[in-house]
């Protein structure tokens, strides 16, 4: 690509400006997972993400992690940006009072000529929750992580779970991957985002993945129905400190997956309803009932407008989601190795092709229909089925 | 005692005679005592006039004008001829002022000072007449959250804490208007429309005319103060049900139905002997308190197995907010917010025009604040009182609504002309009246015919809104102010509604 004085911004903050708009923006996204748990490098997602150019513009790409730090799987793994030295020290202060710090280290970094504005300081912190805290681990991390995002100014945390990290910055995808060295890392779980950003404030922390917890998601489109969204997740005490639909996405899904523990399927039924007239076709009185259920008690959740994400979750064990609208108004292709033990995402099926041997069959999953597999369990819903295909679905207490 | 004092009329009627061929149907026409036939020629009483246009809509020769009057009052900017007739009309009656249907008094239209988003580019539009755009609605209480387990090849769901919801097709109820404030033909009509449309229709406080039960699948029943026509099969044979606290036309006070209206229809309906006024109480007797309202849903929840959602209506007032979340955690499963421009049958005047606030405003707080304490489902929020026609419809569901309640439309859409003059009883399109001569001026199966265009026109139009909103289902569009944007004079206004002004692009 013709490079531009236009494309690029000189100063790129690492937190944002006084004023963040929420952007609208396309994108590519790609990802893998091995399902034996193998740990790989990110030359292959970087190669696939790398092929589809024509989906970014230079003004952002991350990667994302899972199976990262084996030594360290049980801390909580705080991968940060910080605009200076005292926002870092001010971080290690807070982290001191709010946790056991077990280690923390510079990220490595590699300078990367073509890379232009400011580079923030990279810097993880391995943290454990003080025994005498009070009710769940998670939700107290994820208490401190918009703490820090939200009221301290020049720190950011771009992920929060443990075994994993992300990697995130403003750059074409293959700059952030060789800044960060992502071939230099080991990860069962790879996730991979390359943007094109309508309208970028050209903020490190607005590149996508966004993560909470264990989870992170890479998303290509715009939430239309993102106010409705945002006020559901607020109420049940997120906070949308980053001003973009994506993040609103991750905290539903945290919402439905982790802390409502609702089943894949009928989380993912709430996120991306079937038509009522689709419902009402379906034969299976149990399974029209439960569509009709979800649709009832989930409004504010439901997604509209165009979008699919690839999610990648760490527990039980890390599991890798596809999801579209149910219009399916933007790509998302499938793909399983050879030897079936790799699953692949990917918004071109080009990126999947360029692994060339690596990659099979690949398959369109169905609109609004999810694509789950994951260490251990494998590739369990392709998204070709019908909703709630092969289950026996029970009402109790009715 | 009256002392009658002549003033100039509102409005002048004139006769064409040229035109006319003194086939004297106006005369029949007319419900107000204007027109008569003299023996020579039709003479008109102008000071009785209403405006109700039915002499010159059915005159065949289209030889009837009716005109503001001549006379014109001198100009004053204080003392407009308004509050000149007034005092005019107290003077001469020492009574307080009634009036009908909602107030006239020309407060600015928050809605008019809204303008909607559009989807370009980076979220493409959907066009509805090609792609499925949802407008189906439950109203009702929700669940914190499902409770659903999978094991194995098994998915087990609880549904231990599920809630009775009504199903709507569209977001739209109709309003409680009784059988007393208007016409056996127009429940008709509303109920036949209702259930051929699917959504939900008040009873208004006058209780159930044994013929109205056929309609009951989609009948909202109201629980009002004076506890009018309550029986059980109004309770457990209906939809929903609604206690009425207040209406937005007339806040802090209870229904009022003069005895001129109770005829045997209506006394057989409320359970009232013939010709007794039906006042109903301003506060029910048995609610002082929240604690005393809880009670209440309860019972009624009891009285109906549990099977249909109880809701609570109040007028929309200021401290609306704060009540409705008590209202909520009462155990209310909606609540029904009518604003200042919502209509009656009959109402004091000035309480009519002076009390509440608009319903844009109410919905907006209401809506924060059950959103702020973590408890906005456990209520649908329906709003009315001035959602005159589909944009209304979408801005007061993007503000916060989860169901648009709409009453005066209906009644336009029969051939209402908003005169005002409910609680005279003497609609000439047999609407507001009980009299059977004019009740049967209203065509059930042509009203019914044109409320079903109407609310499928609104829910053409919601679809419209919606596609060109990039949104395929109505509950994506409940409470996205991020939608809405005010080119009002008064950016205080934003503040309260939560949106941002014109040219300001998506942000915080």
């Amino acid at each position: 690509m013709t490079e531009s004085f236009f494309n690029r911004p000189i100063e790129t903050p690492a937190t944002p400006p006084g004023r963040v708009e929420r952007i609208g923006e396309a994108c590519g996204i790609a990802a893998l997972v091995n399902v034996d748990g193998t740990r790989e490098s990110g030359a292959r997602v970087g190669k696939m993400i790398r092929t589809m150019v024509d989906r970014e513009n230079g003004l952002g790409a991350g990667y994302a992690a899972y199976g990262l730090f084996p030594d360290r799987a049980d801390l909580y793994c705080l991968q940060m940006l910080f605009d200076d030295r005292a926002a870092l020290e001010d971080t290690r202060r807070f982290l001191a009072a709010n946790f056991r710090l077990d280690a923390d280290e510079e990220i490595p970094t590699h300078a990367v000529p073509s890379m232009v504005g400011a580079i923030p300081i990279c810097w993880r912190f391995f943290v454990a929750v003080p025994p005498e805290v009070p009710g769940d681990e998670d939700d107290y991390v994820a208490r401190q992580v918009f703490r820090i995002n939200g009221e301290m100014p020049g720190a950011f945390v771009m992920s929060s779970g443990r075994d994993m990290a992300v990697f995130k910055g403003n750059g074409w995808s293959h700059e952030i991957a060789d800044f960060y060295g992502i071939e230099d890392y080991e990860a069962c779980l790879w996730l991979a985002h390359s943007r094109f950003p309508t309208n970028s404030p050209g903020w490190w922390g607005g590149a996508h993945p966004f993560n909470i917890l264990g989870l992170s998601i890479v998303h290509n489109g715009e939430i239309t129905s993102y106010g409705a969204n945002r006020r559901y997740v607020e109420m049940a005490g997120y906070r949308c400190t980053l001003l973009t639909d994506s993040e609103v996405i991750a905290y539903a899904m945290d919402l439905l997956l982790r802390r409502q523990r609702l089943p894949e399927l009928v989380a993912f039924a709430a996120l991306s309803p079937p038509y009522h007239f689709l419902i009402d076709e379906v034969e299976d009185d149990n399974v029209r009932e439960l569509l009709r259920e979800v649709r009832k008690n989930y409004r504010p959740a439901m997604l509209n407008g165009p979008f699919s994400v690839a999610v990648a979750s760490q527990t039980p064990a890390p599991t890798l989601y596809g999801l579209t609208d149910r219009k399916k108004l933007r790509p998302l292709v499938a793909a399983t190795s050879a030897d079936d033990n790799t699953v692949f995402l990917s918004s071109e099926e080009c990126a999947i092709a360029i692994l060339g041997e690596d990659a099979t069959e690949a398959w369109a999953p169905r609109a609004g229909q999810p694509v789950i597999s994951g260490v251990g369990r494998g590739l369990v819903w392709r998204g070709t089925e019908d909703y709630f295909e092969g289950l026996e679905i029970a009402f109790a207490n009715a | 005692m009256d002392i009658y004092h002549e003033i100039a009329p509102r409005f002048q009627v004139e006769i064409d005679r040229e035109a006319c061929r003194l086939c004297e149907r106006c005369t029949v026409n007319c419900t107000y005592d204007v027109l008569t036939f003299n023996g020579e020629r039709i003479v008109a009483k102008s000071e009785n006039c209403v405006s109700c246009q039915r002499c010159a809509t059915m005159c065949p020769q289209g030889a009837i004008s009716v005109t503001p009057g001549k006379i014109g009052f001198p100009p004053h900017g204080t003392y407009t001829e308004r509050i000149r007739r007034i005092l005019y009309e107290q003077a001469s009656t020492g009574g307080v002022m009634l009036a009908g249907s909602g107030t006239d008094l020309p407060y600015r239209v928050i809605f008019d000072d809204i303008l909607l988003d559009a989807a370009q580019v980076t979220n493409p539009s959907i066009d509805p007449l090609r792609e499925p755009v949802e407008t189906v609605t439950y109203l009702g209480r929700k669940p914190d959250h499902m409770v659903a387990a999978q094991d194995d090849g098994r998915l087990t769901v609880d549904r231990g804490a599920d809630y009775p919801n009504v199903r709507l097709s569209t977001p739209i109820a109709v309003g409680h208007m009784s059988l007393g404030s208007i016409s056996y033909n127009a429940c008709i009509a509303i109920f036949r429309a209702a259930r051929e449309f699917g959504i939900m229709v008040g009873t208004g406080e006058g209780g159930l005319h044994p013929d109205f039960y056929e309609y009951a699948q989609v009948i909202n029943s109201e629980v009002a103060s004076g506890r009018f026509g309550i029986e059980p099969r109004y309770l457990k044979d209906v939809a929903a049900l609604e206690i009425k606290i207040g209406q937005g036309a007339k806040p802090g006070h209870g229904g009022h139905l003069p005895g001129e209206k109770v005829d045997a229809l209506i006394s057989e309906t409320r359970m009232i002997p013939v010709g007794s006024d039906a006042l109903s109480p301003y506060p029910h007797h048995d609610i002082y308190s929240i604690e005393d309202l809880a009670q209440l849903i309860g019972a009624l929840k009891e009285a109906s197995r549990y099977r249909v959602p109880v809701g609570v209506k109040i007028a929309a007032v200021h401290n609306s907010a704060p009540i409705a979340s008590g209202i909520a955690r009462a155990g209310a499963d909606f609540v029904t917010l009518d604003g200042l421009r919502g209509g009656t049958g009959a109402a004091p005047r000035i309480i009519r025009d002076h009390a509440g606030i608009p319903i844009e405003l109410a919905v907006a707080s209401v809506d924060r604040r059950l959103r702020e304490e973590g408890i906005r489902h456990l209520v649908s929020i329906v709003a009315g009182g001035s959602v005159r026609y589909a944009a209304d419809l979408v801005k007061i569901l993007a503000l916060g609504a989860d169901v648009a309640m709409v009453g005066q439309p209906v009644l336009i859409a029969m051939g209402c002309r908003s005169c005002q003059m409910c609680h005279l009883g003497n609609c000439s399109w047999g609407l507001a009246t009980q009299r059977d001569d004019l009740v049967r001026r209203l065509d059930v199966d042509i009203a019914t015919k044109r409320l079903v265009n109407m609310f499928h026109a609104w829910t053409e139009e919601l679809r419209e809104i919606l596609g060109a909103l990039g949104i395929d289902a109505v509950e994506s569009l409940v409470g996205n102010r991020d939608r809405l944007r005010y080119v009002g004079p008064n950016p205080r206004i934003a503040d309260v509604l939560g949106i941002k002004h014109a040219g300001e692009p998506w942000s915080d």
